[in-house]
């Protein structure tokens, strides 16, 4: 009787729970914490006192999972290159696609493309090869639907290096591109 | 070959001593890694000095630095000399000279003439032909019979203040090449080169300095990149890249009033500036239409025309002496080589085969070589390729050795290299035979640009 009761209950504030994911707008925040949060509270249907309701963890919707998994994502702002090349890695691309779901949604927003290299290599090869990584992640981007007003590349070259030193490790964290909000 | 070698060591040491002392204010310093035992022997004879108490200046010091430092002489120690002549007239005796097996000996005099004013005397002597003459040849000048001093290859005086000394003695070494090689010296020349050092809140620097380091100037500081400087042909003018604006712009600077200017900022790539000969025009890289393409740009006009238009890497552009064509490198071929574009007819032929790839192509001032960047199994060395004939010979065996730089007389190269994780400048004379390292005492140096004569 009582459980029958509190599954109604629960049936009812999910259904809410869900409308109001559904009705808030996609755009600017996609921070989903208050949203997802519910509580004890007391019922107000003329019960009379004495009884607790509870509620369970709503379960969270597909796209509300990605956009959780997106916003995480899009903390890291640096994807990494093999040395002279400027395809980007497939396990960069979920992480692009992160970044691109979010400029397609905000138009207003830019982001500047920065290219850097490692220090093989001449200086101005490197500008350019670094334009080519930059101009790489764009491409990659305008394909999912990013407009080309949205980017603009910058490219380095070996001129601002993340880690020094002559190593391969050095090397590797040098050869990158950085997406700058 | 042993006496040789500890000849050699002997100098290196009293070298290294003598210039370690002499820098404790400057950035750069010269050690050398590898000196050549078929550089010819000379006696630099340190200057006498005829005032009371110490003598105001080592001209001699700076004189064995620079001639050692070109590559041709091999300065002998002063402990191995029969004596210290301060003119021709005080050598008694030539033949002890001779026997040292130096083709001239370098004397000088300094005095003082009045307040902050001294008289420098030199005379360059060929001992062994002072031990024939016993130094009064006669020779018919005229129809008449004169003391023709013909041992002294060359005489002069000058008056000088202290804060010349340095200069007069960068002079005197020119005067000494020139007589005894037929070239003219180029130790009277600066080196324009970046200075970064990341513990600075502005940790890019512009430089100038001479040739061998010293009087270094700081041209401009800055938080963002700067890039590629570029000498005008005058030698007062510097063309560089700078992101001051967070985005690559080529600015002119004139090194002795600051005047600037901003010379292009197109979308994309403005970079690697090189002055023509005649310092009418630009040629750089542009990528305002998508790759990186080689421009010259009209520096009175600003109008810019477009030389090179591939879809793939071209940059570097190099002018040849006589302004009509450009080397740029390219990767139109696969892996970067060096192009040659001439700029009337637009034609493009490729220079470079040797190694995996070539880059950063210099055109020598005589127009017979280029020096290169060589990558051959993953290494960046310096290389030289001789125009026409195509002979090719890799100069130096430092690590990633890049951005070299010709002295105008077309004796030595300076170029980046690394060492010891940290990008340093380093010389090679052309025939690679003589290496020396400029090390820089905290921070990183590199881009060096040799100017021209001054």
């Amino acid at each position: 009787m009582q459980l029958n009761k509190f599954l109604k209950t629960l049936a009812v504030l999910i259904s809410i729970g869900t409308l109001a994911a559904c009705a808030s707008s996609p755009s600017e925040d996609m921070d989903s914490s208050t949203s997802g949060s519910t509580g004890s509270e007391q019922t107000t249907d003329g019960t009379r006192g004495g009884v607790e309701t509870g509620s369970a963890e709503r379960m969270q919707t597909p796209e509300e999972q990605r956009q959780e998994r997106y916003a995480e994502l899009r903390q890291e702002h640096i994807i990494y290159f093999d040395f002279d090349e400027s395809t980007v890695r497939s396990e960069f691309a979920e992480l692009l696609t992160a970044h691109a779901d979010y400029l397609s949604r905000n138009p207003s927003v830019t982001v500047v493309i920065e290219g850097h290299t490692d220090e093989r290599g001449t200086p101005e090869y490197n500008i350019a090869l670094g334009e080519r990584r930059g101009n790489s992640v764009a491409t990659y981007l305008r394909n999912l639907g990013v407009l080309s007003s949205q980017i603009e590349v910058v490219s380095f070259g070996e001129e601002k290096p993340l880690a020094r030193g002559s190593s391969e490790r050095a090397w590797s964290q040098n050869r990158r591109a950085v997406l700058v909000y | 070959m042993k006496r040789v070698l500890i000849g050699l060591l002997v100098v290196w040491v009293s070298l290294t001593a003598a210039l370690s002392n002499a820098t404790a204010q400057s950035t750069l310093e010269i050690v050398i890694t590898e000196g050549q035992n078929s550089a010819r022997p000379i006696a630099v004879v340190p200057f006498q000095w005829l005032g009371e108490g110490e003598a105001p200046y080592n001209f001699a010091e700076i004189i064995m630095a620079d001639l050692r430092r070109s590559g041709r002489f091999n300065p002998i120690d002063q402990g191995q000399m029969p004596g210290q002549p301060g003119k021709d007239l005080d050598v008694s005796d030539y033949a002890a000279w001779a026997r040292l097996g130096v083709e001239a000996m370098l004397v000088g005099e300094v005095s003082l003439l009045s307040g902050n004013r001294y008289q420098v005397t030199y005379e360059l002597i060929d001992p062994l032909r002072g031990q024939i003459t016993g130094g009064t040849a006669q020779a018919l000048v005229d129809g008449a019979l004169v003391n023709s001093n013909d041992h002294v290859i060359e005489g002069r005086s000058s008056v000088v203040g202290p804060n010349q000394f340095r200069q007069y003695s960068h002079r005197i070494s020119d005067v000494v090449y020139e007589a005894l090689t037929g070239e003219r010296g180029a130790f009277l020349t600066r080196i324009a080169y970046i200075y970064v050092d990341f513990e600075q809140e502005n940790p890019y620097h512009l430089m100038v300095s001479d040739y061998d380091g010293y009087n270094e100037r700081v041209l401009l500081r800055s938080p963002e990149p700067l890039m590629s400087p570029s000498w005008s042909p005058e030698g007062n003018r510097l063309a560089y890249v700078s992101f001051e604006n967070g985005r690559p712009e080529i600015f002119l600077q004139d090194i002795y009033t600051t005047e600037r200017e901003k010379l292009t900022s197109f979308p994309g790539i403005n970079g690697s500036p090189s002055w023509s000969p005649d310092g009418t025009k630009m040629a750089m890289v542009l990528s305002k239409d998508g790759a990186p393409d080689i421009y010259v740009m009209d520096i009175a006009s600003r109008n810019i025309e477009k030389i090179t238009d591939h879809w793939r890497i071209d940059t570097e552009p190099y002018w040849t002496p006589d302004g009509k064509s450009l080397t740029f490198t390219s990767e139109r071929g696969g892996r970067a080589q060096i192009y040659r574009v001439d700029l009337d007819t637009k034609r493009v032929r490729r220079v470079t085969f040797e190694g995996e790839a070539n880059l950063g192509g210099v055109v020598t001032p005589d127009g017979r070589g280029l020096v290169v960047v060589n990558r051959d199994n993953g290494q960046f060395h310096i290389g030289r390729q001789e125009y026409p004939n195509g002979n090719f010979q890799v100069l130096t065996q430092t690590t990633l050795d890049e951005s070299p730089s010709v002295a105008p007389n077309g004796s030595m190269i300076i170029y980046s290299t690394t060492h010891n994780g940290k990008q340093v400048l380093a010389l090679v004379s052309m025939d690679g035979r003589f290496r020396a390292r400029l090390p820089s005492r905290e921070g990183e140096v590199k881009a060096p640009a040799w100017s021209p004569f001054l």
